[in-house]
This record gives C-alpha cells, sequence and structure tokens, in this order.
C-alpha cells in the first residue's frame, strides 16, 4: 500500500467519481458534492506526490502538504458561498434541480 | 530578464498597492457598519434613493484604488524583482497589469453610481468586492508559483460569484450566480488536478524549478499534455475561451449591467495575464527574442486552434442574438480569441499586441456596456428592439454606441482596427498564416450583428409608445467622454500606448 501508484489509482478514481457526478446529477447539492470530490482527488494527489517525489536539490520540501492545506481551505469557502447561492435559488423558484432553472437560455 | 529574489521583510515595500487595497476593503465594511449603526435597516423602497452612507462608501473605495495606484507610482520600476521568496513577480508585464486592474475597479465602481438597481443594495459589499477582485487579479497576473495561482484565481472567482448574484430577489440574476458558481468550481476542480500532475512530474510548484525539470527532458507527450489540457480548462473559463464558455451569456445577460461589464473586461485580462505568464514561464525558455516551447507537447498549437475555435463559434452566436447583453457576450467571447491570437506568437511581439488589444478592448467595450446602462437605469432596456431609433432621440449616445461598436468590428480609422491589425501583423511575422486568415474572416461576420444595432439605432423608427428614456447622468457623460476620446484618437495617434505596450512586454523569466 505503501507505493504512490496506489493513492494515483484512488484520487483518480475519485477524480472520476467527480467528474460523473457534476455531469450527471441535476440536483445543485449533488453537484457540489461532485466538485468536492475533484478538489480533493487534487489534494490527495499533491500529498501523495510530496511524500514520495523528490525535487531537483534531493529533499522533500512541504510544499505539497502545504497546497492541500489551502485546497481543503478554499473548498470550505467555495462550499459556503455555492451553498448560498442555492439557497438564494430555492426562495425564488422552490426547487434547487439545475434543469428547471431555464429564465437564461439562447 | 532575470530578477532578484527578495525576502519577506524586504518584498512588503513592493506589495504597497495590494496593501492599500485589502486595508480599503476592510475601510469600507468598517464604515458602513459604523455610520450605518442606530438607523432603521433601507426598506426595499430605498433601493434607487441615495444616501451619504452609500455614497461615503463610493468614496472610500475610490480613494483606496487612488492610493494603490499612488502607491504604485511611488515605487517606480528599477529592474525585476521576485517578491515573497519567488512567489510574486515586480515585472513591467505586472505593473502594466496593476495599473490596468485598478483604473477598470475604479471605472466600474463609478460606472455603477448611478445605476438605480445597485444603488444603495448593501452598497458597502459592492464597493468591497469589486475591490476584492481587483486585488485577486492584480495577484493572479503576477505570481510566478503553483499555489499562489490557485489562490489568486479563487481571490478573483469568489468574489465575482457574489456580484453576478447581488440583485436579490431578482431571478434571473440568482440563476447567474449559480451557473456561474457551479461552472467555475468545476474547472478550478480540473485546473487543481492538472497542476497536481505538473507538481507531482517537476517536483517542484515554482514556474522556473518547474521549467528546469521541462527542459532537461525526459517526460512523456502524454503526462504533460493531460495536466495542460486540464490547466488549459481553469484558465480558459476565466478567459471565456470555448469549449469553456457556456457560462458566459447566462451569466453576462443575468449579472446587474455594470457588473456584467466588469465581468467583460477584468477577469477576462487577469485569466490571459495567467496564461502568458504560465505558459512563457513554464514551457518556454530562451529570452526574450529566441523563446521557444519545451517538453514534448507544442501547447502554441494548442492555443491556436483553441483561439480559432473560440473567435469562430463567438462570432456565429451572436449573430443571433436578439438580447444586446447576450450579444455583447458572444462578442467578448469571439475578442478573447482575438487576443488568444497573439498568445500564440512566442517572444515579445505577441504579447506587445495583447497588452495593447486590452487597454483598446477595455475602452470600446466598457463604453459599449455604459450605453446600455444608460438607457436601462430605470428598467430592463437590454434588447436591440430597445434600442430602435435611439441615434434620433439621444444623439449622442447612439453615436458614441456606433462608435464602440464600428471599433469593436475593427473598422478604420478606430481604435479597434489598429489593435486588431497589431495582433494580425504579429501573426504574419511568425508566418502563422493560416490563422490570420481566420482572424480577418471573422472580422467580416462580426460587421454583421455589430451593424445590425447600428441599422436599429439609425433607420428603425422609435416605437411611439415607448415613454420617455431616462436623462444621462453627469458621470456617465464624463466616462462616455472618457471612453470615447481614446477609442476615436487611438485610431490614428497610438504612439504613447504602443510605446507603453512594448516597454510593458517584459517577464521576469528566472532568478
Amino acid at each position: 500500500m505503501n507505493r504512490l501508484e496506489s493513492y494515483l489509482l484512488i484520487s483518480s478514481i475519485l477524480a472520476a467519481l467527480g467528474v460523473v457526478t457534476i455531469a450527471s446529477r441535476r440536483n445543485a447539492v449533488a453537484i457540489l458534492m461532485g466538485i468536492e470530490l475533484l478538489l480533493n482527488a487534487a489534494a490527495l494527489n499533491f500529498v501523495a506526490f510530496g511524500r514520495f517525489v523528490k525535487n531537483a536539490a534531493g529533499t522533500h520540501p512541504l510544499d505539497g502538504q502545504i497546497f492541500a492545506i489551502f485546497i481543503i481551505v478554499l473548498a470550505a469557502a467555495e462550499a459556503v458561498i455555492l451553498l448560498a447561492v442555492i439557497i438564494a435559488i430555492y426562495r425564488q423558484v422552490e426547487s434547487i434541480d439545475a434543469d428547471r432553472l431555464r429564465e437564461l437560455k439562447g | 530578464m532575470n530578477g532578484t529574489v527578495l525576502g519577506n521583510v524586504e518584498s512588503i515595500r513592493y506589495f504597497l498597492p495590494e496593501i492599500v487595497l485589502v486595508g480599503t476593503i476592510l475601510a469600507v465594511i468598517a464604515f458602513e457598519l459604523l455610520a450605518g449603526r442606530g438607523r432603521a435597516p433601507e426598506p426595499p423602497t430605498a433601493i434607487g434613493r441615495r444616501s451619504p452612507v452609500c455614497d461615503g462608501t463610493l468614496a472610500i473605495g475610490l480613494l483606496g484604488v487612488a492610493g494603490s495606484l499612488a502607491a504604485l507610482l511611488s515605487l517606480g520600476y528599477e529592474g525585476p524583482l521576485l517578491l515573497f521568496e519567488g512567489a510574486i513577480a515586480w515585472d513591467p508585464f505586472s505593473i502594466f497589469f496593476r495599473w490596468f486592474f485598478l483604473a477598470v475597479a475604479a471605472a466600474v465602481l463609478l460606472i455603477a453610481h448611478p445605476y438605480r438597481p445597485l444603488v444603495c443594495l448593501h452598497y458597502g459589499e459592492f464597493v468591497s468586492l469589486v475591490v476584492g477582485t481587483a486585488f485577486g487579479m492584480m495577484l493572479l497576473a503576477s505570481s510566478t508559483n503553483l499555489l499562489l495561482v490557485y489562490l489568486a484565481l479563487e481571490m478573483v472567482s469568489l468574489p465575482s460569484y457574489i456580484l453576478a448574484g447581488f440583485l436579490r430577489g431578482d431571478r434571473k440574476s440568482s440563476e447567474a450566480a449559480l451557473k456561474y458558481a457551479v461552472y467555475g468550481a468545476a474547472a478550478s476542480g480540473a485546473m487543481l488536478y492538472g497542476f497536481s500532475f505538473l507538481y507531482g512530474m517537476t517536483g517542484s510548484i515554482h514556474f522556473f524549478e518547474m521549467r528546469e525539470a521541462i527542459a532537461s527532458g525526459g517526460i512523456p507527450v502524454v503526462h504533460l499534455l493531460v495536466p495542460i489540457v486540464l490547466v488549459l480548462a481553469g484558465f480558459g473559463y476565466k478567459i471565456a475561451a470555448v469549449p469553456f464558455h457556456m457560462w458566459a451569456p447566462d451569466v453576462y445577460e443575468g449579472s446587474a449591467t455594470p457588473i456584467t461589464a466588469f465581468f467583460s473586461v477584468g477577469p477576462k485580462a487577469a485569466g490571459l495575464a495567467v496564461l502568458i505568464r504560465f505558459f512563457h514561464s513554464v514551457f518556454a525558455a530562451g529570452g526574450e527574442a529566441s523563446l521557444r516551447v519545451i517538453g514534448s507537447v507544442d501547447w502554441t498549437l494548442l492555443l491556436a486552434i483553441l483561439s480559432a475555435i473560440t473567435m469562430t463559434l463567438g462570432n456565429l452566436a451572436a449573430i443571433g442574438q436578439d438580447n444586446l447583453k447576450r450579444m455583447l457576450a458572444y462578442s467578448s467571447i469571439a475578442h478573447a480569441g482575438t487576443m488568444l491570437m497573439g498568445a500564440v506568437v512566442l517572444g515579445g511581439s505577441g504579447v506587445h499586441a495583447i497588452l495593447f488589444y486590452l487597454v483598446v478592448y477595455a475602452f470600446m467595450n466598457l463604453g459599449a456596456f455604459l450605453v446600455v446602462i444608460a438607457i436601462s437605469i430605470d428598467k430592463r432596456r437590454e434588447t436591440i428592439a430597445d434600442f430602435r431609433g435611439l441615434g434620433w432621440r439621444m444623439p449622442f449616445l447612439g453615436v458614441s454606441m456606433t462608435v464602440f461598436l464600428l471599433s469593436l468590428t475593427g473598422v478604420p480609422p478606430t481604435a479597434g482596427f489598429v489593435a486588431k491589425f497589431a495582433i494580425l501583423r504579429a501573426l504574419i511575422e511568425e508566418e502563422i498564416y493560416w490563422l490570420a486568415v481566420i482572424g480577418v474572416l471573422n472580422t467580416v461576420v462580426s460587421l454583421y450583428y455589430y451593424a445590425r444595432v447600428i441599422k436599429a439605432m439609425f433607420l428603425d423608427a422609435p416605437d411611439p409608445t415607448e415613454p420617455a428614456l431616462p436623462s444621462l447622468s453627469r458621470i456617465h457623460l464624463a466616462l462616455l467622454a472618457l471612453f470615447l476620446v481614446p477609442t476615436i484618437l487611438l485610431g490614428f495617434r497610438f504612439g504613447v500606448l504602443d510605446a507603453i505596450a512594448a516597454a510593458s512586454r517584459f517577464l521576469v523569466v528566472g532568478s
């Protein structure tokens, strides 16, 4: 289990699930979950690469781990805004179904 | 140009313009809280009525932007630097964009001032969000580090999502916010996934260290191509390049028009800046004159195809639009494609042409949006039918709109012609003829839909039952003149702007 490939495999499964969720679900909250999966796949990649990949100087700087922390923080910020927008939509349309948003098209 | 790396403490001096902006955000919020204390909350009927508090927030916002400009001016420029241990570039390219974004933010704050649906609707938040977006855009244009690119991109995106949905209770506005946020979050997730692979293969998140790892070779094509495409999704979304453009028409139509004007210039320029810096610093090497692609993927070809598709689709989709904001959205997609053509040309001439184009584009596009804003100040008048007879009812507005639209088309003797010519010249010098031909053909297509608006303004009779249009406010009149003069003047006296763009094309390429 302690090999780079196993982490990359898990993260690619996460990313694939995220993309499928974003593309196929119509519920806005479910789409948000798909986005979170995609972000976490990237974060897992960063941590795994940070652990296994050496830089040019042959050392392991903590760049990957730090990047993952920033991803977690920003994912939270993004979720806050998306949920706020979803609530604003729900107040007007009484639904969070992305297919029912048809005011704007052309 | 090699830059000197500065430590954290010495760098703070050069970060002053950004620090002033952050202070402005806090000051605006604090002022609104303190000045509004003890008053009853504004009733919904107060929308459109001005109060000292809301004028005060605008004044603080403008003062902050002016202070940031003054700080930028007082710092001067003595040579390229890399601030904060190599995370932020201080080079002519980034200084140009700092100026550009501050000017755009100030213009948008002023444009929004007389626009009634926005006035006094949480005005402090509006000002702080616009200033915050400007801060993010300045950071985005100067970051030389993957982590900072991601942070800055989100600093642009998150306030933009809120701005798109700023008209609370307006269904179109909320829908625009949701579409913007969902597409944006998905695009930045894809970009981040691409970043993680680039980090894995190069072992670094610093642009110049990544470039060394890529230049030393040994990374297979597939391993570079997939991350590059993913990263292009993130940047292309900000620029609204096809196929990452789907959000643009809906968001442009649904948002309040001053905010739409902001989106069409600010974040687009920021996306272009980060795209140029990323590809020129990570996937190209060899100094200004002999810059060449490194690594196994020819990303210039990718960009060329992307720009050709973007221009063509943007222009073709604009033809059928009856809503002027949607039409301008597709036209801004087409202009993004035109500017991407410049990014295909390596070496200074491409960047030079893009910088020139960006300034001209800001004048003519903000001008065109300003006319839409000026006549829809009290209610949504955004369709081409609403423009019928405008040339006779309000001649100054009609004539200005005509100039802006002709300039957007690229008809001489307007500034748009010179700007488009500069991009095409750069392409022809590099002997990329096929792309130049597509660019010229697209100009012909665009003439059709811009001319439709001009025809409606001057040849169609106005609807006699239509009530009188709102009169032009003084701020809008001044701004209209401010946008109109350069749009005409730069058509034949472009020496100064050309010199500025030429001097600003240099990017720091290492330490």
